[in-house]
């Protein structure tokens, strides 16, 4: 028999469906001010909408209820690596939801929007800067997106030069998946390269995939692995020399900022997730923003639209939307994410010039501080400085005692701070990512790293405790794999 | 922390090999405080001729619609605002439960049996179902009717075409198939706004063996016959219209829905209902073997981060004007639109195109050159219509919904009546 407490904990999980009753409306609309004009015919017309009907306080209650239920970076400290969870400044929210921003249609002629455009196209210098590079397009909708849009570039390029025979793509085995889905989504053949014993890219490996057939190369750097691959100018010279482009995953540009520029490297093309490097609140999951920053080769190739300066007769500054001459098309119905855009581009400002390279100043400095006070407790598989980031090991704790580092992330819930990326880079096994961000203090992460080698010692101590972590959550461990066995992906009636 | 670490500066972090490259000039204008921040872009916006102060007619892809209060109040909460996709399932059940609750509204607004967690936008939603087509049927060539929205076919030519996809256009009244064709893309209402015979296309596409990819526009949804009573077979729209505001164009969100015989194919991020350890109901992500991080360079699609924060936005806006509202807000949107295209269709001049029924936007043949009439508009304080002289003559593309005014509507066609004597 469920007691009291049982159920009002299930019903407050009810879905919208289940908590609808007829009559109830959450928002009210106006009475129509124009004559009346006939509707079309029925059989047009729908007959119902099976749509909940709530209340404007129920729905408030329910939705602020739920939200409870989440971990979110202003909530605590959230080191998952890859994604760059720094705290984002509220400002940046404020102005983002200006009218003069927020209510402009994207299809107002140039001269409406100059205030718009102006701002996309002083983003596009201050990125074009911050990398070394000499265009950027605004308009990819997040990093994938952004690799696309690059990747695209790249086969243009080799196909406005006759080169068909050039259909593989390099990609480093510490990658994220989304590089080679990318490479897969262009037409391209993914030829996976391996890492060296030092977590950098494997010279010799490369010297070998490289020939005729080469499109080019995708790279994160730093790498996946939170490491400064120190053959770099090597690996961008050899694919350089075999006529492929050069393609640099942004996603860990929080490292290189101020320190070292993609562009002076000699990559031909990046991408910046903008929701990490510049602080876009990510929304559980988006909305991000992935501009394409590149270098001379690719110049006409970048995805439309791009913002141009020009000066009128008068002297006066007049901003455009334009194609680039061999475009490779349109990444969205729009101009891209132009509310991230906003927000990146106040965050720019914000930081300034010295701001931006305290940036991987504070960065790297956190992620070392951890890698120098965890490792011995956690297994270090590239015993080297790292840079934003640093991937330990669970597989001492697993061969000795059982404890996998899916147990340690769920048992730092338990402690009030979120896991690090887990099980990723697909080359450590049993990899425990951690990416402090720059925004952190000490004081935090000195926290977290006695967390963590209290969790180091029950392991052996107590190792259910972690096997069944965590607690003290709305949620024990879900059953995935039934979630996945058996698809149950909408509300439905005979629930 | 240095003395922790072992090294006297951060520079010694950095790797020797590049050192001529090392710490390099940044051009960079110097900090802003937050004071300035505000004037400096309070500066950059009111630059721009913002609707609500003009009045405005665009529509073609991103509409204008009453926003309640609660949309923005909800989706600013931090707890939603500021966490990450929802990989740590026991700690991130509000943003999966409220994705699962788009999901079953999607998918009921469709008329399909399931919707996934969103996409980019509605245009890479619909570039996202042919390359699921292509998928399921295993075919090659996709036709769109030439009625489609150009800017959404350049953005299908975009996706479809680097992993060998053909893009035919074909014609709205007589779309000719073959048995390479996985697919038929149709628009409803079209690109210039008219309601179609769904029906009829899905049968010449099912006849063909293909898909029938519908894009859909949303609210017009809560008030026409749904795709997915008209053999659609995967849906596309834009749910900008449901809560979000333009801001020039993103983010939006893009809704996908299909049959359940698909779901397997499916891009994107997908919330599925199931248990804990201890028997209680959650939610998670599901199918992710489909995904970039399991399946890598034969997943479905490369999208990661989405835009869930956007596709909570339409979920507050959904279940707040529920099964009523949504259904309202749509025939007064219909009201505003029908009543303007009446007074245009009375001014010398002009003529609003007879494409039979339509929802919230129209063609009109324009005096003059719309860019010109764009113009002259702007002096009344009023944003015109999109012009479209490349598909029709002198054409203008114009929208009203539910928050353009009578008062405005009038003013609208007051202003055209005057230009256009001027001609
Ligand atoms: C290294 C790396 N590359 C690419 C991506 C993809 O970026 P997005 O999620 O913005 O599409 C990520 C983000 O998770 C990443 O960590």
């Amino acid at each position: 028999m469920t007691t009291l407490l049982e159920r009002l904990s299930q019903d407050r999980r009810q879905l919208l469906m289940d908590r609808s009753v007829s009559g109830r409306v959450g928002a009210t609309l106006p009475e129509s001010d124009v004559p009346h004009q006939p509707l079309p015919e029925e059989g047009l017309l729908r007959d119902t909408l099976d749509f909940p009907e709530v209340s404007e306080n129920e729905l408030v209650r329910y939705l602020s209820q739920l939200s409870q239920l989440n971990f979110s970076i202003d909530h605590n400290f959230y080191p998952l690596g890859s994604c760059t969870m720094k705290y984002n400044p509220k400002v940046d929210d404020e102005i983002a939801s200006m009218p003069g921003f927020a209510e402009i249609h994207p299809l107002q002629p140039d001269a409406t929007v100059q205030g718009a455009l102006r701002l996309m196209w002083e983003l596009q210098q201050r990125l074009i800067e911050i990398t070394g590079m000499q265009g950027c397009s605004l308009a990819p909708m997040a990093g994938a997106d952004g690799e696309f849009a690059g990747i695209l570039m790249a086969r243009a390029y080799h196909q406005d030069r006759g080169n068909t025979q050039r259909n593989k793509v390099l990609i480093p085995d510490s990658a994220h998946g989304t590089n080679p889905a990318t490479a897969n989504m262009c037409g391209f053949e993914v030829v996976t390269l391996p890492s060296d014993a030092n977590g950098n890219t494997d010279l010799e490996a490369l010297r070998f995939s490289v020939g005729d057939d080469l499109a080019g190369l995708m790279i994160t750097l730093p790498s996946t692995l939170g490491l400064f691959d120190s053959n770099i100018l090597e690996v961008v010279r050899v694919v350089r020399d075999a006529g492929g482009i050069v393609y640099g995953d942004g996603a860990n540009l929080n490292a290189l900022l101020g320190r070292v520029k993609l562009g002076d490297l000699g990559f031909d093309v990046m991408h910046s997730n903008l929701h990490k490097t510049f602080t876009q609140p990510h929304g559980g999951g988006g909305p991000g923003a992935g501009p394409v920053i590149v270098g001379e080769r690719l110049l006409p190739y970048m995805p439309t639209p791009v913002v141009n300066r020009s000066a009128d007769n008068d002297g006066n500054l007049i901003y455009t939307l334009k194609a680039p001459p061999q475009t490779v098309g349109r990444m969205g119905a729009f101009h891209g994410n132009f509310g991230a855009l906003v927000r990146a581009y106040a965050y720019i400002c914000t930081l300034g010039d010295q701001g931006i390279a305290n940036i991987s100043h504070d960065a790297v400095i956190n992620a070392n501080y951890i890698l120098s006070r965890l490792k011995g407790y956690y297994d270090l598989p590239y015993d080297r400085s790292c840079m934003h980031e640093v991937v330990f090991s669970a597989r001492n704790l697993k061969r000795e005692h059982g404890i996998s580092a899916l147990d340690v992330a769920k048992r730092l819930i338990d402690y009030g701070i979120h896991p690090p990326t887990m099980y990723f880079p697909l080359i450590v096994e049993e990899a425990l990512m951690v990416e402090p961000t720059e925004t952190e203090s000490k004081e935090t992460l000195d926290g977290f790293i006695e967390v963590m080698r209290a969790i180091a010692q029950e392991a052996q101590d107590a190792p259910d405790l972690l096997h069944n972590a965590p607690h003290d959550t709305p949620n024990t461990r879900l059953d995935e794999a039934r979630a996945a066995r058996r698809p149950y992906l909408r509300w439905q009636p005979e629930d | 922390m240095l003395d922790t670490i072992g090294v006297d500066s951060v520079d010694e972090l950095f790797a020797d090999k590049q050192q001529q490259h090392r710490n390099p000039t940044l051009d960079l204008p110097p900090p802003m405080s937050e004071c300035d921040l505000k004037r400096y872009f309070g500066e950059l916006a009111t630059m721009n001729k913002t609707p609500g102060e003009y009045a405005c007619f665009l529509g073609a892809g991103s509409y204008r619609h009453h926003i309640p209060a609660i949309v923005r109040q909800l989706t600013s909460r931090s707890e939603f605002m500021t966490a990450y996709t929802p990989y740590q399932p026991e700690i991130s059940q509000g943003t999966l439960q409220t994705e699962f609750e788009f999901q079953t509204l999607c998918a009921q607004l469709t008329g399909m049996d399931v919707a996934n967690a969103g996409m980019y936008d509605g245009s890479t939603s619909l570039a996202e179902a042919v390359l699921m087509a292509s998928r399921v049927t295993r075919r090659t060539r996709v036709a769109v009717l030439d009625s489609v929205s150009p800017a959404y076919i350049s953005v299908l030519r975009t996706y479809a075409e680097p992993p060998g996809i053909t893009v035919d256009v074909v014609s709205a009244d007589n779309p000719e198939l073959n048995e390479d064709t996985a697919c038929l893309v149709a628009q409803q209402p079209n690109f210039l706004g008219y309601i179609q015979d769904m029906q009829a296309i899905a049968d010449r596409a099912h006849d063909a063996g293909a898909l029938f990819v519908v894009y859909a526009d949303a609210l017009s949804m809560a008030m026409f016959t749904p795709p997915g009573d008209c053999g659609a077979d995967i849906v596309a729209s834009e749910g900008q219209a449901l809560g979000v505001p333009p801001t020039f164009g993103g983010p939006y969100v893009g809704i996908f829905a299909c049959k359940q015989s698909y779901i397997r194919q499916m891009p994107g991020r997908i919330v599925g209902r199931t248990v804990d350890s201890q028997g209680r109901t959650a939610y998670v992500l599901t199918l992710q073997t489909r995904e970039q991080h399991i399946r890598r360079e034969r997943a479905t699609s490369n999208i990661c981060t989405s835009v869930a924060l956007i596709a909570l936005m339409s979920t507050v806006y959904m279940a707040a004007n529920g099964r009523h509202g949504m259904r309202r807000a749509a025939e007064l949107t219909y009201q505003k639109a029908h009543y303007l295209a009446s007074l245009i269709g009375g001014i010398p001049g002009y003529s609003v195109v007879d494409g039979g029924v339509f929802f919230q936007e129209f063609a009109v043949q324009c005096p003059m050159p719309p860019s010109t009439l764009n113009e002259r508009l702007l002096e009344y304080k009023i944003i015109g219509g999109l012009d479209i002289s490349e598909q029709l003559q002198n054409g203008m593309l114009i929208c009203a919904t539910e928050v353009n005014t009578r008062e405005e509507i009038d003013a609208f066609a007051a202003a055209l009546a005057e230009i256009g004597t001027t001609v």
